[in-house]
């Protein structure tokens, strides 16, 4: 009884539904890293190790161009970051202080756990709903991970199956909320970014372009605050 | 053995950066000018990764290739049609596979 009626928790639900969504995209993290370079093996551990969807297809996408791979690790670490200010918002919703479950805890800060934790209304269903969505999309996000790559070996021609489109379109979807509700203020910096970094393609090694990028974030501290700006890195991504 | 570094390394810096944020002292999230910053960074970074991998070309240079860019249109369609994230990635691959296939 007790298990039936935690499944039919919104808590557990979302998170169930998120994991097994997003896990999926597992499969183009493994098939897109090993048509980058990496061995089965490095994709699978960068996925239950690095353990964030952005910064993972921002690395594999430099050593597919061949590009410098500190200017690799140095955006992966900037795209990072953002779980950074989701740690600051999880640490009061969830409360644990302890240092191992929280030293735990810490790994799981991603777009989607947060996305799940924070539309909970309580906090005991805030820590099962961060709890669900971090075990289930971790163990959905290697294990397809492990499969997209061992598939990637017995296809001989990634293009054909359109894979080089995937990169594009998970970024595409990561910043779709956040333009809707950014503001015309998030629109000017993004299409700034993405100015920058295609101008300086030619010039630049690969990798560095997109850093240079994060320069155009500097336009947010010019006057006053849009008043969107602030929830707009709310983690709506997975839901909307 | 650079990659496998390269690897571990911003797989510790990634973890670090996460447990940085739940064990920050709270007076961080009052910093108006650090959260507006933190906040748009994301919004440089991936509109910079869509627009490079999109029209990605040969070595360091710029191309256009139409079944790709067609993809990545599909998907933005898909986008706003509020399409999930899985479909809006499978939309993307299959639109471009299916131009490609027509010899595009």
């Amino acid at each position: 009884m007790k298990a039936i009626s935690l499944l039919r928790s919104p808590a557990v639900r979302d998170g169930l539904g998120i994991g097994v969504a997003v896990g999926a995209a597992g499969l183009a993290f493994g098939t897109a890293a090993v048509a980058a370079g990496l061995s089965p093996a490095q994709a699978v551990f960068t996925s239950a190790f690095m353990f964030t969807g952005a910064s993972q297809f921002a690395l594999i996408g430099v050593v597919a161009g061949g590009g410098d791979l500190v200017a690799g690790m140095l955006g992966a670490l900037l795209l990072g970051a953002r779980n950074t200010l989701y740690g600051l918002r999880l640490a009061d919703v969830l409360g644990w202080r302890g240092g191992v479950r929280r030293a735990l805890a810490a790994h799981g800060v991603i777009d989607e756990t947060t996305a799940a934790t924070l539309a909970q209304p309580d906090r005991a269903s805030a820590r099962l709903a961060f709890t669900t969505t971090f075990v289930v999309l971790g163990a959905s996000w290697v294990v397809t991970t492990l499969v997209g790559a061992l598939a990637t070996r017995r296809v001989s021609d990634i293009d054909a199956w359109g894979l080089d489109a995937v990169g594009p379109a998970i970024f595409l979807a990561l910043l779709w909320p956040r333009l809707r509700e950014g503001g015309a203020r998030a629109r000017l910096i993004a299409g700034l970014g993405a100015g920058l970094a295609l101008a300086a393609t030619p010039v630049l090694p690969p990798g560095v372009p997109v850093l240079l990028a994060a320069s155009a974030a500097l336009i947010a501290l010019i006057g006053p605050e849009s008043p969107a700006a602030e929830t707009a890195d709310d983690t709506e991504e997975v839901r909307s | 053995m650079t990659l496998w570094i390269a690897l571990i390394a911003t797989a510790v810096g990634c973890y670090l950066l996460k447990y940085a944020g739940l064990a920050a002292p709270r007076r961080l999230l009052d910093n108006v000018w650090l959260r507006r910053f933190a906040t748009a960074v994301p919004l440089a970074l991936l509109a910079a990764l869509i627009a490079v991998e999109a029209l990605r070309g040969e070595g360091q240079t710029l191309a256009w290739d139409t079944a790709r860019m067609g993809g990545v249109g599909a998907a933005v369609a898909a986008l706003a049609l509020r399409a999930p994230f899985l479909v809006v990635v499978l939309v993307a691959a299959g639109v471009t596979a299916g131009l490609r296939a027509l010899g595009l």
